[in-house]
């Protein structure tokens, strides 16, 4: 349907609609259930240089409105994800894939994407500078302006593809971190990562994640990070892709009124894993209802 | 994994803080071992629950009430209806379970083992069952095992009904192989007490149940394993302990 069509970074998504990393897996678990063609694309589980473990359990805490997780980037490696899940991805998305990478030093990120650089399928590299779960890793990079644009520029210097850098809202200027990635070649800025949240069993008064803290999502975050996406589109000239929280339609259109060119959706996948699907294709009733004709001109017109 | 609606169509308190729960819906494909996933209001994660039985539409649960989630469940009416993601997990293998197979059960972990006795007695298998509880007014589904035919050994941690002390005190002699489920340090008493190879269920917290979010991976002989998808049941030999 054309009127759903946007575009990102010079790739058309047939709809802005993008599962975020870490709720997706590598997609086959939903390619059970529905045909995932239907899809913008979706960004894949968060890749690292090395296999990763990740965090003790449990991992997982219900919240008001949201849930917190600390899975810590439990992957098999990229060598993994090269031999292994694109090939069998291929067999059930025909579409360009988005491709998260996280690394623990600039070296790690500018490695793990060269890897990936060669790969035909991956269309995007998002570049996680904001995983709140691993411990002297991801989020450092994306919490100071001047690392941030480091792994930026040291990303950008390895691949042809466009590199999109997600960002965390644990900071205190936002708009200054994606300014410094914009101006260090980032081709797009996705927002927002997880929010820092812990929750304390009452019962053994403890914490309920075993590593105590974890990254909160979930509708509760909503608003929080559409204010983000909406200061960031106003600073930057690149896309942003928008995500937090969303659970809709509605919520997709807003995030394109705040700004964004394409809109991400996390933990709605794991509480409902047709979430994307029935987004989709409520979309073009929700557009109708506010006098939308296509997507595109959301964004143009917030910006 | 299938998405569908379920009614309740009956909510009883069966025992001390335990419900048994019966739903009408698409029962097809659901295998001993497995569990399903519930939404609630007010809630955003869904809850993960065994199937204790599924039979011509009717999906039986018992739960004990730990929490919110099931304390919901527990105040449920007949007729109310619930969203549930169904036929989760990989459930136990009945392949392996030999003529006379033993079954361990401990609190919660009771349930999902009905079903399995069930269908390894219709496989023409004559089952022993050790059912553990803290005390007498927790005990369930005793009757329930020996109806199917199991020879029920009950144990209370404090004597009030059957063997006093753990299930591991009341093990049989003469079991081909062992399926069980309960708490972790009944599993680990188990591991160590057991004669034969088997098979664990094991209880983690979950995201999505279904294998996205890695919310509930383990280590495993085999590699890393999500409990919610290539578990919740492990071969005895594949178990790596958490310290």
């Amino acid at each position: 349907m054309e009127r759903l069509k946007v575009d990102l970074c010079g790739i058309t998504l047939d709809n802005p609609v993008i599962p975020a990393s870490g709720t997706f897996g590598y997609g086959y678990e939903f390619a059970e259930l529905y045909d995932i063609n239907i899809l913008g694309t979706f960004s894949f589980k968060g890749t690292t240089r090395e296999p990763r473990f990740g965090n003790p359990t449990p991992r997982i805490a219900e919240c008001t409105a949201g849930m917190i997780n600390a899975v810590g980037l439990q992957n098999p490696g990229v060598e993994k994800v090269i031999s292994e899940e694109l090939p069998r991805l291929k067999k059930c998305f025909g579409k360009p894939v988005m491709a998260n990478v996280s690394g623990f030093s600039v070296e790690d990120y500018a490695y793990t994407c060269a890897r990936l650089d060669t790969c035909p399928q991956v269309g995007w590299l998002e570049v996680n500078v904001s995983c709140p779960n691993v411990h002297g890793g991801g989020m450092s990079f994306g919490t100071d302006p001047a690392s941030a644009a480091e792994v930026t520029r040291a990303v950008k210097a390895v691949t042809a593809k466009p590199v999109i850098v997600k960002l965390s809202p644990n900071v205190t200027d936002v708009v200054s971190i994606a300014k410094a990635c914009e101006d260090a070649g980032a081709d797009g800025i996705s927002l927002i990562n997880t929010l820092l949240g812990m929750r304390i069993d009452l019962k053994k008064r403890r914490p309920v994640i075993a590593s105590v803290m974890g990254g909160f999502s979930g509708p509760a975050v909503f608003p929080v990070a559409l204010r983000m996406v909406y200061q960031v589109s106003r600073a930057v000239g690149v896309p942003v892709v928008g995500m937090g929280g969303v659970s809709t339609a509605e919520d997709v259109i807003e995030m394109m009124m705040a700004g964004a060119c394409a809109v991400e959706v996390g933990a709605a996948n794991l509480v409902d894993p047709f979430a994307c699907k029935k987004i989709i294709e409520d979309l073009p009733a929700a557009m109708d209802r506010y006098g939308i004709k296509n997507l595109k001109e959301i964004t143009e017109g917030a910006r | 994994m299938k998405n569908s609606i379920f009614t309740v169509t009956e909510n009883q308190n069966i025992a001390r803080g335990t419900f048994r729960m019966r739903l009408s819906g698409d029962t097809g494909e659901m295998r001993p071992g497995q569990f399903v996933n519930i939404k609630l209001d007010g809630l955003y994660l869904r809850r993960p629950i065994s199937v204790c039985d599924a039979e011509d539409g009717i999906l039986t649960i018992v739960f004990k009430t730990v929490g919110r989630g099931t304390e919901k469940l527990a105040s449920a009416e007949p007729g109310e209806k619930f969203d549930l993601l169904t036929g989760l997990g990989n459930g136990y293998d009945l392949s392996k379970s030999g003529e006379k197979p033993l079954l361990i059960g401990g609190g919660a972990g009771v349930p999902p083992l009905y079903m399995l006795a069930k269908k390894l007695v219709e496989a023409g298998k004559r089952p022993f069952a050790v059912l553990g509880f803290n005390t007498a007014d927790e005990v369930f589904f005793e009757k329930e095992f020996s109806d199917l035919g199991c020879a029920v050994t009950v144990t209370t941690t404090d004597g009030s009904r059957g063997v006093k002390g753990f299930v591991t005190d009341a093990l049989p002699a003469g079991y081909d192989y062992f399926y069980t489920c309960g708490p972790e340090p009944m599993l680990r008493a188990v591991y160590k007490a057991a004669r034969t190879s088997g098979q664990f269920s094991f209880e983690e917290r979950m995201g999505c149940g279904f294998g996205a979010c890695m919310g509930c991976s383990c280590r495993t002989v085999t590699g890393y394993k999500r409990i919610c998808k290539d578990g919740p049941v492990l071969e005895k030999e594949e178990i790596l302990w958490k310290d």
